[in-house]
């Protein structure tokens, strides 16, 4: 640490703006933590010029950018698949909804962190169990944490509210922001904040010895083993910094529907999940924001779609869904990579149009 | 190159004289006796209302056709002169009965489409999700299609306004009949396990003596398999299974049952009752095995006119009116309860003045007695009630699917006695949209 700081004064010295960059390119942290204010600076702007609707919608993305997000660390870079994130994140919004029903004008952030914390703490039971089980056999057995969960709720309806869930009061935006500042905005803000936070925080831990070894488990366990690597802390590991994301979308959501409620976080939300981030590239971070994009914004064009066509209701009313589907299986055909792959493939070949663009100019 | 910019700038110039134009008319004078944009959703020419509706999913086959004969119901108010000449529009959503879904798209109707009120919105659990929402946006939420006694929370839910008879009045009248008609039989119950099913359950418990419930079972919307409560209800003895369920459930408990060779007398609420729905329901689950024969002698009850009853003026009316404007839906008791619904709709509208607010439809609603409509029983709005009919008749599905009356009309509250009521029910208007 202070090794770097001394970096920073030496080069400091010598070409103060050009060596600042360097320092900031160079070190992960600032380069990633620099980058998301500016993103956060811009979403701020865009949702001043955007209707509620649209911040409503932002708060959806940013939310499923959060679970997909900790979802590409497990399966993308550990190479764990989980069919049970939703019910990791019901874990999340029920901490939410049954902290907030007991202390009412509790902190958000107290709420959020805790949420983390007990999905991070279910995650780690998991986890142990996940780690002696491989492939399809975790697939099942995650897929059997997605599909039993939110039976509990039912089960133990008197705590948990049954079928219809526990409601909750948005938060509604602080009087500094002006009386016409909208609750979608506020919890827009919130989300997409926690969303970069997430994204940073993970680039990171994906940029640390803990990412390469996460990579080198998923690649090879019997090599990682040999290289000295605890193979089963490191997919614990993996297991609780996943769910925690999860929790923290979850608490989310349960905010953003307003309810936590059984239904919400069905088979069909963990799937959804996986179809994010392989939709927008297994593996990467930008892909886990490609795929919640797709994820919340296909299906509202193709209800609009299928309501424009004026067809007949049984058939319009289940449209988007086959629209969807379809969108999917050619998005998947078209670009084996997902839709970050697709760009740097498209951005690959830019670049080398750029380079001999350019020695064209300096040898004219 | 300049004679061809100047068209355009000259077309852009009379735009601008006849909007000043335009302009210079509608600013003369600003009276009641014009149509102004006097709320979120109401021009001029047109009224925009929004509805979260189950078009997929467990609860779609049958209430899929709620909104859409309300809006067959709008297109001929819409063709007879709207209301004070503005259109009705009617945009209702698909929830697929999901409560996660319902937020969504309610505030995709609130925000994006704008709509002045939502009309309708379906079901117990959806609905709930939502509730609060719509009272913190002070949007009028009228009419929600559920019997649920929560709509008529006045406090907490200023906005919200039930329409159809609440499960526990329902329950109460239906339990009624039992203790007086099939006593000494052995009760068993089958409800769905949330606010529609335990409503119910309350109302029925009032008057069931606990002494002659043999068994209680539930079930749970998502979840199709339930055989082992059937199974429970007929190892029990019962004798009479007294359901709250949707018509999918009540089909495929008569399914269940039948398979079992287990024949209790069904006393099914209203909501899952409708016969040509359960005859549909019927045949599709058994794959034509079995069909409407199957819910004969089934007793319920009703707070409309008999979807059978051809000589009933208001059927005449509204089954005239469904097949002009919507010849594809069936003629059942969902068409007839969305356009019934509809009816009410335009009366508190036409009720309201010529520029209404939000804040005066509701008003409206609480202070002027909805009267002349088809239910057979007034609504019971006022300022401390919500709650919509407020009784029902006992009726029994005899074999053709026809439904005959065998009580006289009662009405009650969620608490108090059960009385009878002996006005008689308002006749159809003959232009078939409401005067006032």
């Amino acid at each position: 640490m202070r090794k770097a700081v001394g970096a920073v004064r030496q080069s400091g010295r010598r070409v103060p703006v050009a060596s600042l960059w360097g320092v900031v390119g160079r070190r992960p942290l600032a380069r990633h933590g620099l980058f998301a204010v500016l993103v956060a600076i811009a979403i701020v702007i865009f949702s001043y010029q955007v209707s509620s609707y649209t911040n409503y919608n932002l708060a959806e993305v940013a939310v499923f950018v959060i679970a997909a997000a900790g979802l590409t660390l497990l399966t993308g870079v550990n190479g764990q698949i989980s069919l049970g994130h939703g019910a990791l994140m019901a874990v999340g919004a029920y901490t939410t909804a049954l902290l907030l029903k007991s202390q009412p004008n509790l902190a958000m952030i107290l709420v959020l962190l805790t949420s983390v914390a007990t999905t991070a703490g279910a995650g780690l039971i998991f986890g142990v169990a996940a780690a002696r089980l491989r492939g399809p056999y975790l697939a099942g057995a995650t897929l059997a944490l997605a599909l039993a969960l939110p039976q509990l709720a039912l089960h133990f309806s008197s705590l948990f509210g049954g079928e219809e869930g526990i409601p909750i009061t948005p938060p509604s935006a602080p009087s500094w922001l002006g009386a016409t500042f909208s609750s979608e905005q506020w919890l827009a803000w919130i989300s997409v904040v926690a969303a970069l936070v997430t994204l940073v925080l993970l680039a990171n831990l994906m940029r640390s010895w803990v990412g390469r070894t996460l990579k080198a488990v998923r690649d090879d366990e019997v090599a990682a083993l040999l290289a000295g690597i605890n193979v089963g802390r490191i997919q614990v590991l993996a297991f609780v910094i996943s769910a925690g994301c999860a929790g923290l979308a979850g608490a989310l959501f349960a905010y953003w529907v307003g309810l936590a409620a059984p239904a919400a976080f069905s088979v069909t939300l963990s799937l959804q999940l996986l179809i994010a981030i392989v939709i927008g590239g297994l593996g990467s971070l930008v892909g886990a924001v490609w795929g919640s994009l797709v994820l919340v914004m296909v299906p509202d064009l193709t209800g609009s779609l299928a309501s424009g066509l004026n067809l007949p209701s049984s058939i319009a009313n289940n449209l988007p869904l086959a629209i969807f589907g379809l969108v999917l299986m050619v998005a998947i055909l078209a670009f084996p990579g997902g839709i970050q792959g697709g760009l740097k493939r498209l951005a690959g070949l830019g670049r080398s149009r750029w380079r001999q663009h350019g020695l064209r100019r300096e040898s004219g | 190159m300049r004679p061809k910019t100047v068209l355009p700038w000259a077309a852009l110039a009379g735009v601008a004289a006849v909007l000043a134009a335009c302009g210079g008319t509608a600013a003369t004078g600003p009276s009641s006796s014009k149509n102004q944009a006097s709320a979120p959703g109401i021009t001029s020419s047109s009224i925009t209302i929004g509805s979260t509706q189950p078009l997929t999913g467990v609860a779609a086959p049958g209430y899929d056709e709620i909104a859409p004969g309300s809006k067959a119901y709008f297109a001929y108010v819409n063709a007879h002169g709207g209301v004070f000449g503005r259109k009705i529009k009617y945009d209702y959503l698909d929830d697929g009965y999901n409560p996660a879904q319902t937020p969504t798209l309610t505030h995709q109707l609130v925000l994006q489409d704008n709509v002045f009120a939502m009309f309708s919105a379906l079901g117990t659990p959806t609905h709930l999700a939502v509730v609060n929402y719509l009272n913190a946006e002070k949007v009028p939420d009228l009419f929600v299609s559920s019997g649920c006694n929560c709509w008529s929370n006045t406090s907490q839910y200023p906005d919200t306004f039930g329409w159809q008879p609440d499960y526990t009045i329902e329950g109460k009248i239906l339990g009624q009949y039992v203790k007086q008609h099939l006593s000494g039989q052995k009760v068993g119950y089958f409800y769905q396990n949330d606010e529609f099913g335990l409503d119910g359950v309350k109302g029925l418990n009032d008057q069931i003596p606990s002494s002659s419930v043999v068994s209680k079972q539930d079930y749970v919307a998502t979840n199709t398999s339930i055989g082992a409560q059937i199974a429970g209800l007929q190892q029990a003895g019962a004798q009479v299974v007294v359901s709250f369920s949707v018509p999918a459930f009540t089909a495929i408990a008569l399914l269940t049952a039948a398979a079992l060779n287990y024949h209790p007398t069904w006393v099914v609420t209203n909501v899952g009752s409708d016969p040509p729905t359960l005859g549909a329901f019927l045949s599709n689950i058994s794959k034509g095995a079995a069909g409407g024969a199957l819910a004969t002698g089934m007793i319920s009850d009703a707070y409309l006119p008999l979807v059978s009853d051809a000589s009933n003026g208001w059927i005449k009316l509204f089954k005239g009116i469904a097949q002009q404007y919507a010849p594809t839906l069936p003629w059942d008791g969902n068409v007839l309860y969305g356009m019934a619904q509809a009816y009410t709709l335009v009366q508190v509208l036409k009720a309201s003045g010529r520029n209404p607010t939000r804040a005066e439809v509701l008003k409206t609603l609480e202070t002027v007695k909805l009267t002349g409509g088809p239910g057979l029983v007034p609504f019971d709005f006022s300022k401390s009630s919500h709650l919509g009919y407020a009784g029902v008749e006992v009726v029994k599905t005899g074999a053709t699917g026809a439904q005959t009356a065998l009580t006289p009309i009662y009405v009650t509250g969620n608490t108090g006695k059960i009385q009878r009521y002996t006005a008689t029910p308002t006749k159809a208007p003959a232009s078939g949209v409401p005067s006032n």
